[in-house]
Protein backbone atom coordinates (compact mmCIF):
# COMPACT_ATOMS: atom_id res chain seq x y z
CA UNK A 1 0.00 0.00 0.00
CA UNK A 2 1.22 3.52 -0.92
CA UNK A 3 -1.07 6.17 0.55
CA UNK A 4 -0.70 9.66 -1.61
CA UNK A 5 -2.78 12.72 -2.02
CA UNK A 6 -3.87 14.48 -5.63
CA UNK A 7 -4.65 17.76 -5.46
CA UNK A 8 -6.31 19.37 -8.39
CA UNK A 9 -4.97 23.04 -9.36
CA UNK A 10 -7.49 23.56 -11.69
CA UNK A 11 -10.16 23.10 -9.03
CA UNK A 12 -8.99 24.64 -5.53
CA UNK A 13 -10.15 28.25 -4.59
CA UNK A 14 -7.38 28.99 -1.99
CA UNK A 15 -10.40 28.97 0.26
CA UNK A 16 -8.26 27.45 3.75
CA UNK A 17 -10.51 24.94 4.97
CA UNK A 18 -8.16 22.24 4.69
CA UNK A 19 -5.81 24.63 6.77
CA UNK A 20 -8.33 24.97 9.40
CA UNK A 21 -9.80 21.64 9.26
CA UNK A 22 -6.64 20.30 9.91
CA UNK A 23 -5.80 22.48 12.78
CA UNK A 24 -9.01 21.93 14.61
CA UNK A 25 -8.48 17.78 14.40
CA UNK A 26 -5.15 17.63 14.91
CA UNK A 27 -4.78 20.57 18.04
CA UNK A 28 -2.42 21.84 16.22
CA UNK A 29 -0.63 25.03 18.43
CA UNK A 30 -2.12 28.26 17.88
CA UNK A 31 0.51 29.96 15.30
CA UNK A 32 1.20 26.68 13.95
CA UNK A 33 -0.19 24.79 10.60
CA UNK A 34 0.70 21.38 9.07
CA UNK A 35 -0.69 22.42 5.86
CA UNK A 36 -1.07 25.56 3.72
CA UNK A 37 -2.29 27.37 0.57
CA UNK A 38 0.43 28.55 -2.03
CA UNK A 39 -0.70 30.70 -4.94
CA UNK A 40 1.94 31.13 -7.92
CA UNK A 41 0.85 34.23 -10.26
CA UNK A 42 3.04 34.03 -13.45
CA UNK A 43 2.93 36.87 -16.25
CA UNK A 44 1.78 40.84 -16.15
CA UNK A 45 -1.90 41.99 -16.36
CA UNK A 46 -3.60 40.97 -18.50
CA UNK A 47 -1.90 38.37 -19.87
CA UNK A 48 -2.08 36.25 -16.13
CA UNK A 49 -2.05 33.12 -14.97
CA UNK A 50 -2.86 31.70 -11.00
CA UNK A 51 -2.21 28.11 -9.60
CA UNK A 52 -3.49 27.42 -6.70
CA UNK A 53 -1.78 24.77 -4.95
CA UNK A 54 -3.35 23.32 -1.15
CA UNK A 55 0.17 22.02 0.23
CA UNK A 56 1.06 19.45 3.12
CA UNK A 57 3.92 17.14 4.00
CA UNK A 58 5.18 14.91 0.86
CA UNK A 59 5.44 11.88 2.62
CA UNK A 60 8.05 11.57 0.10
CA UNK A 61 9.11 7.80 -0.24
CA UNK A 62 12.52 8.40 0.15
CA UNK A 63 12.64 10.88 2.76
CA UNK A 64 15.72 12.91 3.77
CA UNK A 65 13.83 13.81 7.43
CA UNK A 66 13.98 10.05 8.11
CA UNK A 67 17.43 9.44 7.00
CA UNK A 68 18.92 12.42 8.90
CA UNK A 69 17.18 11.13 11.85
CA UNK A 70 19.52 10.00 14.46
CA UNK A 71 17.27 8.52 16.58
CA UNK A 72 14.63 6.67 14.65
CA UNK A 73 11.84 8.77 15.52
CA UNK A 74 11.13 9.76 12.37
CA UNK A 75 10.04 6.88 10.94
CA UNK A 76 7.78 5.11 7.77
CA UNK A 77 4.32 3.96 9.01
CA UNK A 78 1.31 2.54 7.65
CA UNK A 79 0.75 3.02 4.12
CA UNK A 80 4.13 4.70 3.82
CA UNK A 81 3.14 7.61 5.92
CA UNK A 82 5.80 9.56 7.44
CA UNK A 83 5.59 10.26 11.47
CA UNK A 84 7.01 11.38 14.36
CA UNK A 85 7.17 9.07 17.81
CA UNK A 86 7.03 12.56 20.17
CA UNK A 87 9.33 10.44 22.83
CA UNK A 88 11.89 9.65 20.81
CA UNK A 89 12.58 12.87 19.38
CA UNK A 90 14.90 14.45 20.80
CA UNK A 91 14.07 18.10 19.04
CA UNK A 92 17.46 18.63 17.22
CA UNK A 93 16.18 20.14 13.97
CA UNK A 94 17.96 17.56 11.19
CA UNK A 95 14.97 16.26 9.81
CA UNK A 96 13.31 20.29 9.49
CA UNK A 97 16.74 21.44 7.95
CA UNK A 98 16.69 18.33 5.74
CA UNK A 99 13.03 18.71 4.65
CA UNK A 100 12.80 20.89 1.22
CA UNK A 101 9.39 21.63 1.66
CA UNK A 102 9.79 22.74 4.96
CA UNK A 103 6.68 20.85 6.28
CA UNK A 104 8.25 20.48 9.53
CA UNK A 105 8.19 22.22 12.52
CA UNK A 106 9.07 22.00 16.18
CA UNK A 107 6.11 21.85 18.43
CA UNK A 108 5.92 23.78 21.30
CA UNK A 109 6.09 21.05 23.52
CA UNK A 110 9.90 20.24 22.27
CA UNK A 111 9.28 17.71 19.54
CA UNK A 112 8.88 17.83 15.37
CA UNK A 113 5.24 17.68 14.51
CA UNK A 114 3.83 17.52 10.73
CA UNK A 115 1.23 16.38 8.85
CA UNK A 116 0.15 12.67 9.47
CA UNK A 117 -2.02 12.71 6.47
CA UNK A 118 -4.42 12.18 9.57
CA UNK A 119 -2.99 8.20 10.48
CA UNK A 120 -5.48 7.64 12.91
CA UNK A 121 -8.65 8.42 10.71
CA UNK A 122 -7.19 6.71 7.85
CA UNK A 123 -6.82 3.72 9.77
CA UNK A 124 -10.31 3.41 10.49
CA UNK A 125 -11.54 3.96 6.68
CA UNK A 126 -12.32 7.76 6.97
CA UNK A 127 -10.16 9.95 4.43
CA UNK A 128 -8.02 12.61 6.10
CA UNK A 129 -9.51 15.62 8.11
CA UNK A 130 -8.57 18.25 5.13
CA UNK A 131 -9.79 15.90 1.89
CA UNK A 132 -13.41 15.90 4.44
CA UNK A 133 -13.71 19.21 4.02
CA UNK A 134 -13.04 20.51 0.75
CA UNK A 135 -15.77 22.29 -0.12
CA UNK A 136 -14.54 22.01 -3.84
CA UNK A 137 -13.70 18.59 -3.62
CA UNK A 138 -10.13 18.92 -5.21
CA UNK A 139 -8.40 16.94 -3.03
CA UNK A 140 -8.09 12.87 -3.99
CA UNK A 141 -6.65 10.53 -1.02
CA UNK A 142 -5.91 7.19 -1.58
CA UNK A 143 -3.81 4.32 -2.25
CA UNK A 144 -1.60 4.73 -5.89
CA UNK A 145 -0.97 0.51 -5.44
CA UNK A 146 -4.40 -0.10 -6.34
CA UNK A 147 -4.77 0.45 -9.69
CA UNK A 148 -8.87 1.15 -9.59
CA UNK A 149 -8.32 3.33 -6.88
CA UNK A 150 -9.93 6.91 -7.40
CA UNK A 151 -6.17 8.62 -7.11
CA UNK A 152 -4.68 5.75 -9.31
CA UNK A 153 -7.70 6.75 -11.93
CA UNK A 154 -7.33 10.41 -11.86
CA UNK A 155 -3.65 10.25 -12.33
CA UNK A 156 -3.83 8.44 -15.29
CA UNK A 157 -6.77 10.88 -16.56
CA UNK A 158 -5.12 14.16 -15.95
CA UNK A 159 -1.42 15.74 -16.35
CA UNK A 160 0.22 15.85 -12.61
CA UNK A 161 3.74 17.64 -11.53
CA UNK A 162 5.56 16.77 -8.24
CA UNK A 163 7.31 19.26 -6.10
CA UNK A 164 10.61 19.19 -6.42
CA UNK A 165 11.55 15.94 -7.33
CA UNK A 166 14.88 16.82 -8.16
CA UNK A 167 15.76 16.99 -4.43
CA UNK A 168 15.89 12.95 -4.92
CA UNK A 169 12.74 12.71 -2.30
CA UNK A 170 10.22 10.71 -4.10
CA UNK A 171 7.63 12.88 -3.41
CA UNK A 172 3.62 11.65 -3.14
CA UNK A 173 2.04 14.54 -3.75
CA UNK A 174 0.87 15.16 -6.62
CA UNK A 175 -0.51 18.07 -8.11
CA UNK A 176 -3.24 18.01 -11.38
CA UNK A 177 -2.54 20.91 -13.80
CA UNK B 1 6.92 38.01 -13.83
CA UNK B 2 6.59 35.17 -11.06
CA UNK B 3 5.62 35.05 -7.71
CA UNK B 4 4.84 32.16 -5.11
CA UNK B 5 3.20 33.17 -2.23
CA UNK B 6 1.68 31.44 0.74
CA UNK B 7 -1.65 32.99 1.25
CA UNK B 8 -2.92 30.71 4.00
CA UNK B 9 -0.32 32.79 6.33
CA UNK B 10 2.04 30.12 7.26
CA UNK B 11 3.75 31.32 10.19
CA UNK B 12 5.56 28.48 11.92
CA UNK B 13 8.45 29.44 13.91
CA UNK B 14 11.87 28.76 13.76
CA UNK B 15 10.77 28.02 9.94
CA UNK B 16 9.19 30.81 8.18
CA UNK B 17 9.74 32.82 6.53
CA UNK B 18 13.47 31.62 6.17
CA UNK B 19 14.78 28.49 8.34
CA UNK B 20 16.36 29.97 11.75
CA UNK B 21 16.22 26.10 13.58
CA UNK B 22 20.03 26.57 14.50
CA UNK B 23 21.59 29.15 16.08
CA UNK B 24 24.70 30.02 17.46
CA UNK B 25 25.09 26.56 19.07
CA UNK B 26 25.67 24.58 16.65
CA UNK B 27 28.48 25.98 14.32
CA UNK B 28 29.98 27.02 18.12
CA UNK B 29 29.66 23.43 18.76
CA UNK B 30 31.39 22.46 15.17
CA UNK B 31 34.51 25.18 15.86
CA UNK B 32 35.21 23.59 19.26
CA UNK B 33 34.55 19.87 18.30
CA UNK B 34 36.94 20.65 15.13
CA UNK B 35 39.80 22.18 17.20
CA UNK B 36 39.79 19.56 19.35
CA UNK B 37 39.48 17.05 16.72
CA UNK B 38 42.58 18.82 15.17
CA UNK B 39 45.13 18.87 18.09
CA UNK B 40 43.85 14.72 19.02
CA UNK B 41 44.55 14.45 15.51
CA UNK B 42 48.04 15.50 15.65
CA UNK B 43 48.71 14.46 19.02
CA UNK B 44 47.67 10.68 18.26
CA UNK B 45 49.57 10.77 14.93
CA UNK B 46 52.98 12.48 16.23
CA UNK B 47 52.94 9.76 19.25
CA UNK B 48 52.33 6.88 16.95
CA UNK B 49 55.25 8.45 14.41
CA UNK B 50 57.32 8.44 18.25
CA UNK B 51 57.95 12.18 18.13
CA UNK B 52 57.29 12.45 21.59
CA UNK B 53 60.61 14.54 22.69
CA UNK B 54 60.36 16.37 19.64
CA UNK B 55 56.57 17.94 19.58
CA UNK B 56 55.54 17.89 23.39
CA UNK B 57 53.20 20.24 22.86
CA UNK B 58 51.03 18.77 20.42
CA UNK B 59 51.42 15.70 22.06
CA UNK B 60 51.46 16.26 25.72
CA UNK B 61 50.36 20.34 26.55
CA UNK B 62 47.49 20.89 23.77
CA UNK B 63 45.30 17.41 24.60
CA UNK B 64 44.94 19.05 27.93
CA UNK B 65 42.47 21.57 26.62
CA UNK B 66 40.54 19.09 24.18
CA UNK B 67 37.84 17.84 27.43
CA UNK B 68 36.88 21.40 28.03
CA UNK B 69 36.21 22.14 24.31
CA UNK B 70 34.56 18.76 23.59
CA UNK B 71 32.76 19.31 26.82
CA UNK B 72 31.86 22.84 26.12
CA UNK B 73 30.98 21.75 22.69
CA UNK B 74 28.39 19.16 23.92
CA UNK B 75 26.91 21.37 26.30
CA UNK B 76 26.02 23.88 23.41
CA UNK B 77 24.57 21.17 21.28
CA UNK B 78 22.58 20.17 24.58
CA UNK B 79 21.16 23.68 24.42
CA UNK B 80 20.27 23.27 20.88
CA UNK B 81 17.73 20.33 21.58
CA UNK B 82 14.33 21.40 21.59
CA UNK B 83 13.45 18.19 23.12
CA UNK B 84 15.99 18.32 26.51
CA UNK B 85 14.67 15.33 28.54
CA UNK B 86 14.73 12.76 25.28
CA UNK B 87 18.56 13.44 24.67
CA UNK B 88 18.71 9.92 25.75
CA UNK B 89 17.52 8.72 23.39
CA UNK B 90 20.85 9.29 20.57
CA UNK B 91 22.12 6.11 22.73
CA UNK B 92 19.62 4.07 22.33
CA UNK B 93 20.19 3.25 18.56
CA UNK B 94 23.11 4.12 16.01
CA UNK B 95 21.56 5.20 12.51
CA UNK B 96 24.09 4.33 9.81
CA UNK B 97 22.56 6.48 7.65
CA UNK B 98 22.39 9.71 10.21
CA UNK B 99 25.61 12.07 10.58
CA UNK B 100 24.04 13.18 13.92
CA UNK B 101 23.99 9.71 15.21
CA UNK B 102 27.59 9.16 13.80
CA UNK B 103 28.43 12.19 16.08
CA UNK B 104 26.49 11.61 18.59
CA UNK B 105 28.58 7.90 19.37
CA UNK B 106 32.62 9.57 18.02
CA UNK B 107 31.70 12.11 20.55
CA UNK B 108 31.17 9.33 23.70
CA UNK B 109 34.04 7.69 22.21
CA UNK B 110 36.64 10.21 21.93
CA UNK B 111 35.58 13.09 24.98
CA UNK B 112 36.78 10.10 27.48
CA UNK B 113 39.45 8.89 25.75
CA UNK B 114 40.83 12.71 25.21
CA UNK B 115 40.46 12.89 29.39
CA UNK B 116 42.34 9.35 29.46
CA UNK B 117 44.77 10.84 27.35
CA UNK B 118 45.48 14.00 29.48
CA UNK B 119 45.40 11.68 33.22
CA UNK B 120 48.59 9.04 31.17
CA UNK B 121 50.65 12.46 30.87
CA UNK B 122 49.21 14.68 33.99
CA UNK B 123 52.37 13.08 36.42
CA UNK B 124 54.76 15.23 33.53
CA UNK B 125 52.63 18.20 33.55
CA UNK B 126 52.64 18.83 37.14
CA UNK B 127 55.63 16.92 38.91
CA UNK B 128 53.78 16.62 42.00
CA UNK B 129 50.26 15.20 41.44
CA UNK B 130 49.19 12.26 43.18
CA UNK B 131 45.43 10.48 42.53
CA UNK B 132 43.17 11.21 45.30
CA UNK B 133 42.33 7.45 45.24
CA UNK B 134 45.27 4.51 45.11
CA UNK B 135 43.00 2.48 42.38
CA UNK B 136 43.70 5.67 39.79
CA UNK B 137 47.08 5.04 40.07
CA UNK B 138 46.74 1.40 38.99
CA UNK B 139 44.30 2.39 36.29
CA UNK B 140 46.80 5.72 35.28
CA UNK B 141 49.50 2.44 34.96
CA UNK B 142 47.58 0.52 32.85
CA UNK B 143 46.57 3.47 29.97
CA UNK B 144 49.83 4.17 30.11
CA UNK B 145 50.89 0.87 29.17
CA UNK B 146 48.86 0.86 26.62
CA UNK B 147 48.94 4.69 25.03
CA UNK B 148 49.98 3.15 21.56
CA UNK B 149 46.34 1.54 21.32
CA UNK B 150 44.50 4.44 22.82
CA UNK B 151 46.62 6.83 20.52
CA UNK B 152 45.11 4.56 16.93
CA UNK B 153 41.81 4.64 18.15
CA UNK B 154 42.27 8.55 19.58
CA UNK B 155 43.38 9.12 15.33
CA UNK B 156 40.43 7.21 13.56
CA UNK B 157 37.88 9.06 16.30
CA UNK B 158 39.41 12.14 15.37
CA UNK B 159 39.28 12.04 11.74
CA UNK B 160 35.62 11.25 11.77
CA UNK B 161 34.83 14.11 14.42
CA UNK B 162 36.45 16.14 11.87
CA UNK B 163 35.10 14.99 8.90
CA UNK B 164 31.49 14.79 9.99
CA UNK B 165 31.05 17.79 11.34
CA UNK B 166 31.24 18.78 7.67
CA UNK B 167 29.22 15.81 6.76
CA UNK B 168 26.83 16.59 9.03
CA UNK B 169 25.94 19.87 6.85
CA UNK B 170 26.18 17.49 3.43
CA UNK B 171 23.32 15.35 4.30
CA UNK B 172 20.48 17.67 3.99
CA UNK B 173 19.15 17.72 0.62
CA UNK B 174 17.11 20.48 0.57
CA UNK B 175 19.57 23.33 1.68
CA UNK B 176 21.82 24.04 -1.63
CA UNK B 177 24.44 25.20 -0.19
CA UNK B 178 25.51 22.61 2.25
CA UNK B 179 24.33 19.71 -0.35
CA UNK B 180 28.08 19.40 -1.44
CA UNK B 181 30.14 16.46 -0.61
CA UNK B 182 33.19 19.29 -0.41
CA UNK B 183 32.03 20.44 3.06
CA UNK B 184 33.53 17.37 5.08
CA UNK B 185 37.52 17.59 3.54
CA UNK B 186 37.01 21.43 4.05
CA UNK B 187 35.41 21.63 7.60
CA UNK B 188 38.46 18.90 8.10
CA UNK B 189 41.18 20.80 6.79
CA UNK B 190 39.57 23.85 8.74
CA UNK B 191 39.76 21.86 12.05
CA UNK B 192 43.51 20.27 11.66
CA UNK B 193 44.45 24.15 10.79
CA UNK B 194 42.63 25.10 14.33
CA UNK B 195 43.85 22.62 15.50
CA UNK B 196 47.66 23.28 14.67
CA UNK B 197 46.89 27.35 15.50
CA UNK B 198 46.52 26.11 19.10
CA UNK B 199 49.41 23.69 19.04
CA UNK B 200 51.65 26.37 17.81
CA UNK B 201 50.44 28.98 20.59
CA UNK B 202 51.42 26.21 23.27
CA UNK B 203 54.82 25.23 21.48
CA UNK B 204 57.59 26.60 23.95
CA UNK B 205 60.40 25.30 21.25
CA UNK B 206 61.06 27.09 17.83
CA UNK B 207 61.11 24.05 15.94
CA UNK B 208 58.18 22.56 16.90
CA UNK B 209 56.70 26.12 16.07
CA UNK B 210 57.95 26.39 12.94
CA UNK B 211 56.65 22.75 12.19
CA UNK B 212 53.40 23.23 12.65
CA UNK B 213 53.50 26.84 10.84
CA UNK B 214 54.90 25.11 7.94
CA UNK B 215 51.72 22.03 8.22
CA UNK B 216 49.29 25.12 8.85
CA UNK B 217 50.72 26.44 5.83
CA UNK B 218 49.96 23.47 3.65
CA UNK B 219 46.28 23.53 5.12
CA UNK B 220 45.57 26.90 4.45
CA UNK B 221 46.56 26.37 1.07
CA UNK B 222 44.12 22.82 1.03
CA UNK B 223 41.52 25.23 2.43
CA UNK B 224 41.83 27.52 -0.24
CA UNK B 225 41.48 24.95 -3.03
CA UNK B 226 38.88 23.30 -1.65
CA UNK B 227 36.57 26.84 -1.39
CA UNK B 228 37.62 27.90 -4.87
CA UNK B 229 36.54 24.05 -5.86
CA UNK B 230 33.30 24.59 -4.05
CA UNK B 231 32.44 27.44 -5.91
CA UNK B 232 33.12 26.31 -9.32
CA UNK B 233 31.48 23.13 -8.24
CA UNK B 234 28.04 25.27 -7.43
CA UNK B 235 28.09 27.34 -10.51
CA UNK B 236 28.24 24.40 -13.02
CA UNK B 237 25.08 22.92 -11.00
CA UNK B 238 21.70 23.58 -10.98
CA UNK B 239 19.91 26.95 -10.68
CA UNK B 240 19.36 26.70 -6.79
CA UNK B 241 23.56 25.91 -6.06
CA UNK B 242 24.05 29.06 -8.35
CA UNK B 243 21.64 30.87 -6.63
CA UNK B 244 23.44 29.48 -2.81
CA UNK B 245 27.20 30.30 -4.25
CA UNK B 246 25.72 33.51 -5.07
CA UNK B 247 25.34 34.42 -1.46
CA UNK B 248 28.74 34.41 -1.86
CA UNK B 249 29.55 36.26 -4.89
CA UNK B 250 27.41 39.45 -4.55
CA UNK B 251 24.75 38.34 -2.08
CA UNK B 252 23.77 38.70 1.94
CA UNK B 253 27.15 37.04 2.68
CA UNK B 254 29.77 38.37 0.42
CA UNK B 255 31.42 40.90 2.95
CA UNK B 256 31.69 38.29 5.96
CA UNK B 257 32.57 35.67 4.01
CA UNK B 258 35.53 36.99 2.36
CA UNK B 259 36.26 39.57 4.53
CA UNK B 260 36.55 37.48 7.73
CA UNK B 261 36.87 33.93 6.62
CA UNK B 262 39.16 34.39 3.09
CA UNK B 263 41.51 37.41 4.06
CA UNK B 264 41.21 37.43 7.66
CA UNK B 265 40.98 33.51 8.73
CA UNK B 266 43.46 32.85 6.11
CA UNK B 267 45.57 34.74 3.71
CA UNK B 268 47.03 37.31 6.43
CA UNK B 269 47.90 34.16 8.18
CA UNK B 270 49.21 32.88 5.60
CA UNK B 271 51.38 35.78 4.79
CA UNK B 272 52.65 35.75 8.45
CA UNK B 273 53.53 32.57 8.53
CA UNK B 274 55.77 33.01 5.08
CA UNK B 275 57.80 35.87 6.85
CA UNK B 276 58.25 33.88 9.91
CA UNK B 277 59.74 31.19 8.02
CA UNK B 278 61.66 33.85 6.11
CA UNK B 279 63.19 34.42 9.26
CA UNK B 280 61.32 38.00 10.47
CA UNK B 281 60.05 37.55 14.29
CA UNK B 282 56.33 37.84 13.96
CA UNK B 283 54.15 37.28 17.80
CA UNK B 284 52.46 34.01 16.85
CA UNK B 285 49.37 34.87 18.90
CA UNK B 286 48.63 37.00 16.20
CA UNK B 287 48.83 34.47 13.07
CA UNK B 288 47.21 31.41 15.89
CA UNK B 289 44.06 33.49 16.57
CA UNK B 290 43.16 35.26 13.23
CA UNK B 291 43.59 31.48 12.18
CA UNK B 292 40.78 30.49 15.27
CA UNK B 293 38.99 33.85 14.25
CA UNK B 294 38.92 32.21 10.16
CA UNK B 295 37.62 28.94 11.87
CA UNK B 296 34.28 29.95 13.78
CA UNK B 297 33.70 32.78 11.09
CA UNK B 298 33.70 29.98 8.32
CA UNK B 299 31.30 27.86 10.76
CA UNK B 300 29.05 30.32 11.85
CA UNK B 301 28.72 31.35 7.82
CA UNK B 302 28.16 28.32 6.27
CA UNK B 303 25.61 27.41 9.18
CA UNK B 304 23.88 30.35 8.81
CA UNK B 305 23.81 30.95 4.69
CA UNK B 306 23.20 27.31 4.18
CA UNK B 307 19.87 27.68 6.02
CA UNK B 308 18.93 30.80 3.93
CA UNK B 309 19.66 28.52 0.44
CA UNK B 310 16.40 26.66 -0.59
CA UNK B 311 14.54 25.24 -3.29
CA UNK B 312 11.24 26.51 -3.00
CA UNK B 313 9.46 29.98 -3.17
Amino acid sequence: MRLAMAIDTKKCVGCSDCVVSCQTENSVPIGYCRDWIVEVNDGTYPQLEMEIRSERCNQCSNSPCVRCCPTGASHYDYGGIVLVTPHKCIGCGACISSCPYDARYPHPKGYVDKCTFCVHRVKEGLPPACVAVCPTKCLYFGDTDDQRSEISLVLKKRKYKRLIPEAGTNPNLYFLI
Amino acid sequence: MREELIISGRNNPMVDPVLNIWHWQIPLYLFLGGVAAGILFFASLYFIMGREKKYPAAIKWAPFLTPFLLVIGLGALFLDLNHKAFFWQLYLTFRIESPMSWGAWILMVITPLSIVWCATWIKELKPGWHWKYPFLDQWEAFFKKHRLIIAWIMLISAVILGVYTGILLSAFNARPLWNTSILGPLFFASSLSTGAAVIMLMAKSHLERNIFSRIDLILIAIEMFLIVHMFMGFQASTQVQIDAANMFLGGAYTEVFWIFVVIIGLLVPAILEILELLGYKIPIIITSSLILTGGIFLRFVIVYAGQASRYLY
